[in-house]
């Protein structure tokens, strides 16, 4: 009996514990598994993450800001308005307590994104690129970085939160600085945090903080923070990567809603490539970059994502009947104009200010007066930037670091050269081949001219003339013109071709994937050269006689051996909406030596 | 062979003690179990509207947040300078847009109903509505900053709820008429344009509205909290029954031989410019019966006679409704303080 007195208080006991969660019983106290398993699994992740998050401290004490490595070899990603005060070199701390010299590689400010190369390794630890389509509003995210620029222990700071919106625009701040398709979070986003990477719950990078909804409420967190998305990124990366300084794409036309909320085209340029594809003032944009249009924040969002110069898919409704088209977008700015925005005084990252007065009235106060005998404030001399960091900074007008382009440039050629060394055929060229159910054709590249005798008939290019009003044969866009560049390119390589740039990757017509681009400059005329980085193959060339006009397309393949040189045997040539020709080549002949000339 | 009934009873014990200790487990477990965040803003979502009206010019924003309260689309709101216009526009998430008009108001709670022309609405159901406590987690959803437009789906945060308290408590720091209590939270919920819309559980079960901007006047710092759904829920009533609608929107309401008038009264109000001109006091004539019974010039007449007057237009005509012989019941607005004053013409016994 004393025995089933005991259990009986011991059931009572345990009764009582059972149904007392929230007191301080011997189970309420316990965590459950699956909270400490989410919790090992945040740690893991940010873990992981923090090894790729890079302090950036600008020198000379100009500010800092955040950043994320992206690969082994260190380049980095950041904000423009992070990187420019900086200048072309700067120090950047990692969690494993080093310090790195790094260097400016390529900047879009419209973007506000600047990538930056970390120097002295080939195995840093960087961070995986997530598909930020696909996050949702609710989850978890996290953001790393030097808010404050507390990361004097070379510490990075982490703060947690959810996604608080996605596709969001943010107009641009002042005169460039504009947000399109970016991700809002309420994780702490705070002056310092600027270039940090935004990770999902997994720690994959998803963003590249900086920028927040401010106003009144001073410039500190207000859980209204904004990371550009990795997508659009990733669509810059070439570019970024080609040490210029790039540019953001307009459609040639603008958007508004009507009455009826539908998006519709409220003006639009007869010079651009939209105009030339048919869209017209009033038309209804249904989709624009495979993303269906509801809004013009929408629109907004998918044009701010593309570089100029690519081509994206549109679909548009006139009346009952829809359209789809390709269109290639033109550039925000020129050249000149990018270059004198980017040149203003930089907008410096904000910075908290408890003493504000309480509306934050603008501060117009001139500065004190400077006391007399004393002497004029000089400005700090730049520091000084070591040789082994010197080299890889090259300065150029128009580009961030001239040395990148070169890089790349010759990185392209000396792939496609190993392949195709034409560099000893210079001199003339016949082509033969033929049209399918079509002809003959033959094509002769002399010193003065060019001859070639299609179905239609014999057409001929004054090579000692200028190229753009030589257009020949009819119907092509220019195909000699395009041809005689392709050869010279060839034989010349790009050192005295002219001026031969590396523009960055770019989608190609009927194919999957973006491709690197080079763009030369020859007689009065710009030609775009595709080629594959997997192959090294140039697989087609754009050759604009002007660039409000539609250029002459020419894809290669079929690349085939001749004599140790890999050329292509098949040419497929696009003018506009129309396919021109395609062309089978069934022989080269060359000149037997190398054999300089004077030809254009 | 057969146990003893002394095993049987060790037997029995030992698998009670065990399914007891079980039981005591097993409820903290499913504690753990993860909420998809996501998916509970995706339910939100489609019950959340961005508002616009008046305002735009510095520091006023011209747009708040509501969320949808019927499916005939009763839309719960904060009363506010927004709806000072007989333009207000609701967007839906789905990106409809519809033309909103005021069906009530309570200065007291400030908060406000509208009403769009819709049915077959997604809403939240009141009954459904959750009461919280310290420490639980909470989202808000709102067009903070107007950042959403169109059918882009309004800005979610999270937090948990700090404490549930009067906001009188705070008496004299905070510009508010409401006393009651409030969630307080500590994420950043009440940032300009927020006010209006929800607080959810983490479940994405309705809590309260996001209340107006308010800052703390002594230590310059800015609350964010809500207003518990059970403090609003008669105000509410009252206002779906059509308890504070003025009467004179009824054309068949009849008419008194002998009205009130603001000039008998000795009410002078600000001119009426706009087409909702708040009906603010601009003089009092000396020796009048509002001079007497203490209304004074810059005071805003919120209700007369339980109506609510929302423009020098509507106050006329609920005046207008009401015979010389009763009272005239006015709620005023002086500064942050709400006031009630009752005014009788003198030949009144």
């Amino acid at each position: 009996m004393k025995r089933l007195t005991r259990w009986s208080i011991c059931l009572l006991t345990l009764c009582t514990l059972a149904t007392t969660p929230q007191g301080p019983g011997l189970f309420a106290q316990e965590v459950p598994a699956a909270v400490l398993k989410a919790e090992q699994s945040r740690i893991q992740a940010i873990a992981r993450a923090s090894k790729a998050a890079v302090c950036v401290f600008a020198s000379g004490g100009k500010g800092g800001g955040s950043g994320v490595v992206i690969t082994p070899d260190g380049y980095a990603l950041t904000n423009f308005h992070v990187a420019k005060p900086a200048g072309s070199a700067m120090k950047c701390s990692m969690s494993d307590d080093r310090l790195y010299d790094a260097v400016i590689v390529g900047v879009d400010p419209v973007g506000d994104v600047a990538m930056i190369k970390l120097l002295g390794r080939d195995d840093f630890p960087c961070a995986t690129l997530a598909d930020s389509d696909k996050v949702r509003v609710g989850e978890w995210c996290f953001a790393i970085g030097n808010p404050f620029l507390l990361a004097t222990d070379f510490q990075p700071t982490v703060s947690y939160g959810i996604i608080s919106g996605v596709h969001r625009y943010q107009y641009p701040a002042g005169t460039l600085l504009e947000y399109a398709d970016c991700i809002q979070t309420d994780a702490a986003i705070n002056p310092g945090n600027s270039g940090g990477p935004l990770f999902n719950s997994t720690g994959d990078l998803i963003g590249i903080n900086g920028r927040g909804s401010f106003e009144k409420r001073g410039r500190v967190n207000v859980g209204v923070g904004y990371a550009i998305s990795i997508n659009q990124i990733k669509h810059f990366m070439g570019y970024l990567r080609s040490g210029r300084i790039v540019d953001h794409a307009t459609l040639g036309a603008t958007v508004a809603s009507d009455e009826r909320g539908r998006v519709i085209v409220s003006n639009i340029l007869e010079s651009s490539d939209a105009y030339r594809r048919g869209l017209r003032y009033g038309d209804e944009i249904v989709s624009f970059g495979d993303r269906r249009i509801t809004t013009v924040n929408g629109f907004k969002n998918v044009l701010g994502i593309f570089p100029r110069g690519w081509r994206v898919p549109m679909t548009y409704r006139r009346e009952t009947e829809t359209h789809d088209i390709l269109v290639r977008l033109s550039g925000v700015h020129s050249p000149e104009q990018l270059l004198a925005k980017i040149q203003r005084p930089a907008q410096s990252p904000p910075k908290p200010n408890p003493d504000k007065p309480k509306d934050n009235p603008p501060d117009n106060k001139k500065p004190p007066r400077r006391p007399p005998n004393q002497p004029r404030p000089q400005a700090a001399p730049p520091a000084k930037i070591p040789a082994e960091v010197a080299k890889y900074i090259k300065a150029r007008r128009g580009y961030a670091n001239y040395y990148f382009n070169l890089l790349n440039r010759d990185r392209i050629w000396n792939r496609f050269s190993d392949e195709t060394n034409c560099s000893q055929l210079d001199g003339k060229w016949t082509l033969s081949g033929t049209i399918p159910n079509r002809g003959d054709v033959q094509i002769t590249f002399d010193k003065q001219e060019i001859r070639a005798d299609f179905p239609q008939g014999q057409v001929k290019v004054d090579l000692t003339k200028d190229f753009d009003t030589q257009l020949a044969p009819a119907g092509s866009g220019g195909l000699l013109v395009a041809l005689q560049i392709w050869k010279k390119l060839l034989t010349e390589g790009p050192t005295q071709f002219g001026d031969v740039y590396y523009l960055g990757t770019a989608p190609v017509i009927n194919r999957e994937g973006v491709f690197d681009v080079l763009v030369g400059t020859r007689n009065v005329v710009e030609t775009r050269f595709m080629f594959d980085s997997q192959t090294g193959q140039m697989i087609g060339l754009e050759m604009y006689p002007d660039l409000s006009i539609d250029p002459c397309e020419v894809t290669f393949a079929d690349y085939r051996d001749i004599d140790g040189r890999s050329l292509p045997h098949q040419l497929r040539v696009r003018y506009g909406n129309n396919e021109f020709a395609e062309i089978q080549l069934t022989n080269y002949a060359f000149p037997e030596a190398s054999n300089k000339t004077n030809e254009n | 062979m057969l146990p003893s009934p002394n095993h049987f009873r060790q037997f029995y014990l030992t698998w009670l003690l065990t399914a007891l200790l079980l039981l005591a487990i097993a409820p903290q477990s499913s504690q753990g179990q993860t909420i998809n965040a996501a998916t509970v803003s995706a339910n939100v979502q489609s019950k959340i509207v961005k508002i616009y009206g008046a305002g735009g010019i510095k520091g006023l924003e011209a747009y708040q947040s509501g969320f949808l309260i019927s499916e005939q689309g009763h839309i719960l709101t904060v009363w506010s300078y927004v709806l000072d216009t007989d333009y207000v526009t609701a967007v839906l998430d789905d990106g409809r847009k519809f033309q909103a008009t005021l069906a009530g108001a309570d200065p007291r709670l400030e908060i406000a109903v509208l009403k769009i022309d819709g049915e077959e609405l997604p809403f939240f159901a009141r009954n459904t509505a959750v009461d919280l406590e310290a420490g639980d987690r909470v989202l808000a959803f709102s067009n903070l900053y107007g950042v959403a437009t169109g059918d882009e789906p309004a800005s979610v945060l999270h937090g948990i709820v700090s404490a549930k308290t009067p906001l009188d408590a705070r008496r004299g720091a905070f510009k508010t008429t409401y006393r009651g209590p409030v969630f307080i939270v500590d994420a950043m919920t009440n940032n300009p344009g927020a006010a209006g819309g929800a607080l959810t559980n983490r479940e994405g079960k309705l809590a309260g509205i996001l209340g107006k901007e308010l800052r703390n006047s002594l230590t310059n710092t800015w609350l964010n909290y809500a207003i518990p759904m059970a403090e609003l829920n008669q105000a509410i009533d009252d206002i779906l029954a059509g308890k504070t609608r003025p009467r004179s929107a009824d054309e068949t309401v009849k008419r008194p031989e002998h009205p009130h008038t603001l000039h008998q009264l000795g009410i002078l109000l600000v001119p009426d410019l706009l087409t909702k001109t708040p009906p603010f006091v601009d003089r009092i004539r000396n020796n009048s019966v509002a001079e007497k019974m203490g209304l004074k010039s810059d005071d805003l007449i919120l209700f007369v006679n339980d109506r609510m007057a929302e423009s020098c237009k509507t106050l006329k005509d609920e005046i207008s409704l009401i015979d010389q012989i009763d009272s005239v019941h006015l709620v005023i607005q002086r500064g942050q303080e709400l006031l009630e004053l009752e005014l009788k013409l003198k030949n009144d016994p």
